[in-house]
């Protein structure tokens, strides 16, 4: 990647038909082994800790390994895929269901965090404040944001939901389900269990801030011209909403959708800090767990969970990116 | 940057009832989101007896901060083996050097054209976005075959697996990645005719990077210094992952120090999550300003 970069390509001019000028002077030596470093040293990092782990997992995900003795892997095709899909089918498509149920809840709260946003922009008086204190529990680690859900609110003995209760309910510890339905592949209903019900309560405190304050910061930067326009052609606050400001916003939109979608497969903080509830598993939970058993653990069924895992995160990534980078040259 | 553009009215304003219902309504969610801080502190201030007999939501016989003192000794927080100075010896040197390599990244991306410049930028934000499950097992293998010297970790294992580098590197590896996609929107806002100047007066590489483009990139360097810093502080699956057995544990993973395998002690916990919560809290609240530019700086583009 380096050799490109010193290649005379560097000081070409850019395509004619953007008129850009033409370059005047060719950059030295030493400043062709400046750029390679800049270039170089951060690509070699990332590539090398990010990329290569990553088509790594893709690989072990076709072998069999004990996960300790290097090249002791045979491979073993499709069969971990396989076995996911019939032997462990009982937990996967739970964990994967609950990761569904987090995509619907968390894209519920995102609107509930840009109808904040929209309101604090209308120039409520104190509007700082407000924000501070919505985007309070992002800052905070998920441990901690674990801890205090666990404690505060849901604890038996002195929770704020048990107040006043005779018999105290164990929200964290039911895993009883909220409603199911058969699915007709499986031979056990899918459903949403009630202390994964009460976590998505504590992620929605998280989350919502974080949206709050990503789409206000977008809504302070539509000009107010626009919205002044929409009114005097007679569009009613809906209208201007929906028509004017949300199309605007577009770059904005795609990052909310991206950001939720991506936590939403990403969960893993909350519910390992909470030590993993039973019927509150997700796909990253899975991962983990397979690849960090005793002995080593099941690295590749571990793998090939987090290759599903992966496969779910780059359609998203993919689309993100296209819209991201469309309008720029390639 | 709108407030200079307000002298016509801005928005359509309220009628008036409907004004009361949004009061009414934000002041009821900002008092919800508080109960669950406040009321982790008001246990915090109260022994365990107290509170397992009447409850967190009741008047208090005593206050005091003793849970307080009680955390940090338990949790393991203090000295320099402590998990506080663990997780500053692990958050300063990433953020160093994922801003420095990031600027590197960013400079070469957006100030010059070349062939694959895009395809990395692509690269590099993508890689950002992978889930840390998909990339952990062949890292953690990577990790435990290195060899690495004993006395340049507390763990003494021999090898990274364990030492609060391997975390560092990975940290530098994933987070380049926003950052570089980040600065680089922000580099392509600076207008490219000073670098043209530059380069006509016979500027090196490394000058204007160092003296002209850098300088000009402070506030956004500030804003991602500040997000990253709440963010690698926070950080709780590589802490989990690759520190589980050693003694480089960083302040995260002191939550669980104070849990007791049957018995856990939730006033004494609540103290040590607000011991825990306070140095980004107090970031938060000192430079809000600079924490949601960088996270819009990465949002909206330049």
């Amino acid at each position: 990647m380096s050799t490109d970069i010193t290649s005379p390509d560097i000081t070409a001019a850019a395509p004619p038909h953007r008129g850009r000028r033409r370059r005047y002077s060719q950059l030295s030596r030493s400043d062709k082994v400046w750029l390679s470093l800049m270039v170089g040293i951060p690509s070699a990092i990332h590539i090398a800790f990010v990329w290569l782990p990553a088509i790594g997992t893709i690989m072990l995900s076709f072998t069999k390994w004990d996960g300790i003795h290097l090249g002791t892997w045979t491979g073993v095709g499709f069969k971990n895929y396989w076995t996911i899909f019939t032997v462990f089918d009982d937990k996967f498509f739970p964990a994967l269901f609950n990761n569904l149920i987090l995509l619907v809840f968390l894209a519920a709260c995102s609107l509930v965090g840009v109808l904040l946003a929209y309101l604090l922009d209308k120039g409520v008086r104190g509007s700082a404040i407000y924000q501070s204190i919505y985007y309070l529990p992002v800052v905070l680690s998920l441990a901690v944001v674990g801890f205090i859900w666990k404690s505060v609110m849901y604890s038996q003995s002195q929770g704020l939901f048990n107040v006043g209760r005779t018999t105290p309910i164990d929200f964290l510890g039911n895993s009883q389900k909220l409603f199911e339905f058969h699915v007709p592949f499986l031979s056990f209903p899918l459903g949403l269990t009630k202390n994964f019900a009460a976590l998505l309560l504590a992620m929605a405190w998280r989350h919502i801030g974080y949206v709050m304050v990503l789409y206000l910061a977008g809504l302070k930067s539509v000009d107010p011209s626009l919205r002044e326009a929409a009114s005097i052609d007679g569009c009613n606050e809906w209208q201007t909403f929906r028509r004017v400001v949300f199309p605007v916003m577009k770059p904005i939109n795609v990052v909310v959708l991206v950001i939720t979608v991506i936590e939403a497969l990403r969960a893993f903080d909350i519910i390992v800090a909470l030590k993993e509830p039973i019927g509150t598993t997700v796909l990253g939970v899975l991962v983990k767990n397979n690849l960090t058993g005793e002995g080593g653990g099941q690295v590749g069924i571990g793998s090939a969970y987090g290759v599903i895992l992966l496969l779910l995160c780059l359609g998203f990534i993919i689309w993100y990116l296209i819209n991201n980078y469309r309008e720029q040259e390639l | 940057m709108s407030s200079s553009l307000t002298l016509v009215q801005r928005k359509p304003g309220y009628s008036k009832p409907l004004r009361s219902l949004t009061y009414a309504f934000l002041t009821a969610v900002a008092l919800a989101w508080m109960v669950p801080i406040l009321g982790a502190f008001y246990s915090s201030l109260r022994p365990y007896a107290e509170t397992q007999r009447k409850g967190i939501f009741s008047m208090p016989d005593s206050l005091s901060f003793k849970n307080y003192g009680d955390a940090f000794k338990q949790g393991g927080m203090g000295g320099w083996h402590g998990t506080f100075a663990n997780t500053a010896f692990i958050v300063f040197p990433s953020i160093a050097l994922i801003l420095l390599f990031s600027s590197f990244m960013a400079f070469a991306v957006s100030r010059f054209t070349w062939r694959f410049n895009i395809t990395l930028l692509l690269i590099f934000t993508a890689g950002n976005l992978l889930p840390a499950q998909v990339i952990f097992k062949p890292l953690f293998s990577f990790y435990e075959h290195v060899p690495w010297p004993n006395f340049l970790s507390d763990t003494n294992t021999g090898h990274l697996l364990g030492t609060k580098i391997a975390v560092i590197i990975i940290h530098v590896a994933f987070q380049t990645g926003f950052c570089t996609f980040v600065l680089s929107n922000y580099m392509k806002t600076i207008p490219k005719e000073l670098n043209e100047a530059a380069l006509v007066d016979g500027a090196s590489v490394p000058r204007q990077f160092f003296q002209i483009i850098l300088p000009l990139c402070r506030p956004a360097l500030a804003a991602l210094a500040t997000l990253e810093f709440t963010w690698l502080y926070n950080d709780f699956f590589w802490a989990v992952v690759l520190l589980n057995q050693g003694s480089e544990r960083p302040i995260t993973s002191s939550i669980a120090n104070l849990g007791g395998q049957y018995f856990s002690n939730d006033n004494l916990i609540a103290a040590g999550s607000m011991i825990i919560a306070m140095p980004t809290l107090a970031v938060y609240l000192m430079l809000q300003k600079q924490f949601i530019s960088g996270l819009t700086l990465g949002a909206s583009k330049g």
